[in-house]
């Protein structure tokens, strides 16, 4: 799929085969229409939100790599984009020991109040 | 001179890498119009983390419980209710746009002016489409649900206000992107980018699929969760 050994046609721009693509589209018909079906049948607890995150995650890469030509970037760009977007795993760990936090003491002082 | 033994990939590609850093000259093998594009994606994808960051911090800690996105988005269809229906309609119709958007820009390096003109104005309609069943969700969430940034029926507060936030500043990327679009396509097909070159097209085409992108995030996330 996103692995094709074609390398970064220089000259104007990305120029890949449209074959490629419409696999792509499809693939993403198909990731969406199994996300939803993850709600409408109603999973729940851990199988859920598994299933949920593989999905988003494979669509986000799809969608980066082969559409936006992600994959055949140099690999300073890669660098320069993806080493900042880390930081963001930090924040949500922060925020989720903060949001625990405030959810406890809401329990303890407000007596299961807003 | 001697010649260099051929190295394993994997040290060329991290010698590749410090040699592309380190040495006088640009960094960069893009063009400047679409690197800045790249960061301005990457300081977008920062905005929309933290819209996402700051709806994870208020649903975990809310002590009410958390209205049922799924009952809450469902459409009811000849006498049904069903789940999140509008939603996976608007879901669609952004992966489809994606797709035109993709066709496009292989059409504009083909130098392909017609084309490249109808499916950047197919991409538009359909991001337009996108944004006129969006203020439909909004006008049914706040006339017939009485959602309010501050409260609402369904339980937690915090719902309404991360609502409106995430999805109204998406919805506002989604409009200024048809805009853009539509003035680029107009462009081509005015023959305004026939000596420049049509990197013009990938550059539009990047800020779109972002869009598209940030959507299967907050699909995930506000809407499945």
């Amino acid at each position: 799929m996103s692995g094709q050994p074609e390398t970064a046609s220089h000259g104007e721009g990305q120029q890949h085969p449209i074959g490629l693509y419409f696999k792509v589209w499809i693939l993403l018909f198909v990731l969406s229409s199994m996300s939803y079906a993850v709600d409408y049948f109603h999973f729940h607890g851990y199988l859920r939100w598994t299933l949920i995150l593989v999905f988003m995650f494979l669509k986000a890469g799809l969608i980066i790599s082969v559409f936006m030509h992600f994959a055949w970037e140099p690999s300073t760009l890669k660098l320069a984009l993806g080493l900042p977007v880390i930081t963001i795993i930090v924040f949500i760990a922060f925020m989720a020991i903060e949001a625990d936090y405030t959810f406890l003491s809401r329990l303890t002082f407000m007596s299961g109040g807003t | 001179m001697a010649s260099t033994p051929a190295v394993n990939t994997k040290s060329s590609y991290w010698q590749s890498l410090v040699t592309d850093w380190s040495a006088d000259r640009e960094v960069f093998k893009l063009s400047w119009g679409k690197l800045m594009m790249w960061i301005f994606l990457l300081s977008d994808t920062f905005i929309f983390s933290v819209f996402l960051i700051g709806y994870m911090n208020v649903r975990m800690s809310a002590t009410d419980s958390w209205p049922l996105t799924s009952e809450v988005f469902a459409l009811h269809v000849g006498g049904a209710d069903i789940p999140l229906l509008l939603i996976a309609i608007m879901t669609f119709i952004l992966i489809t746009s994606s797709g035109t958007m993709a066709m496009a820009v292989n059409c504009a390096y083909q130098r392909n002016k017609a084309a490249t003109f109808k499916l950047m104005i197919a991409t538009a309609i359909l991001g337009a489409s996108f944004v006129g069943m969006q203020a439909f969700e909004w006008s049914k969430l706040i006339l017939d649900e009485g959602v309010r940034p501050w409260a609402n029926p369904m339980g937690a507060a915090q719902f309404g206000s991360a609502f409106f936030m995430i999805t109204g500043f998406h919805g506002m990327h989604v409009s200024i992107g048809v805009i853009y679009l539509t003035v680029v396509a107009i462009k081509v097909l005015r023959g305004h980018y026939d000596e420049k070159g049509f990197q013009i097209v990938e550059i539009t085409g990047l800020y779109w699929h972002f869009v598209d992108l940030v959507w299967v995030f907050i699909f995930a996330f506000f809407y499945l969760w």
